[in-house]
């Protein structure tokens, strides 16, 4: 095991644990839709790139680019539903 | 050892979105926080892969992002229109 590899990883799960505690502690769900986002890109980029590092392969890539690529249509989608359902 | 701090916590996480789950006020935030859930446990599972030194559970952590990915927008599709497939 490798010492960048495991620190990537350890970086990684400590921001993706601060994102979801933030899901726990702010007020408002305008609020808490931002340490999401947090936890499931920077999180998520941290810890794929340990493991690309530990066993040497590109396959990682593949989900970094899909949850890159998906997290803000699905929050954009929740963020509309919730100001429609909030709308006056 | 820093893999078995790291998956712990994952666990934690794990635990704080099933807490928002349970308590949100509204629809939106478990959904939220079922979103985040998926993407927590697919990190956890890519984290087994790492202890193991395998790369068999590259695959699954695949199917769980594109299964968490779909059923967010469902749910959230759904909330915003009241049906899915319109």
């Amino acid at each position: 095991m490798s010492e960048a590899a495991s620190l990537l990883v350890l970086c990684g799960a400590v921001i993706a644990f601060g994102g979801s505690l933030g899901l726990v502690r702010l007020k408002t769900f305008f609020e808490r839709v931002h340490p999401a986002t947090m936890a499931t890109t920077l999180g998520a980029a941290l810890i794929l790139g340990g493991s690309m590092l530990q066993l040497g392969s590109l396959h990682e890539l593949l989900i970094g680019a899909f949850i890159t690529a998906t997290t803000p249509i699905s929050y954009i989608l929740l963020v509309a539903a919730a100001r429609r359902r909030r709308a006056p | 050892m820093m893999i078995i701090a790291a998956q712990i916590l994952l666990g934690l996480a794990l635990l704080a979105c099933t807490w928002r789950a349970w308590r949100g006020p509204a629809a939106e935030d478990r959904v939220l926080a079922l979103d985040t859930l998926y993407v927590n446990a697919m990190l956890l599972v890519v984290t087994f892969g790492i202890r193991n030194s395998t790369s068999l559970f590259f695959e699954a952590a695949l199917v769980m992002g594109l299964l968490g990915f779909v059923t967010t927008a469902a749910l959230a599709k759904f909330l915003l229109r009241g049906e899915v497939i319109e």
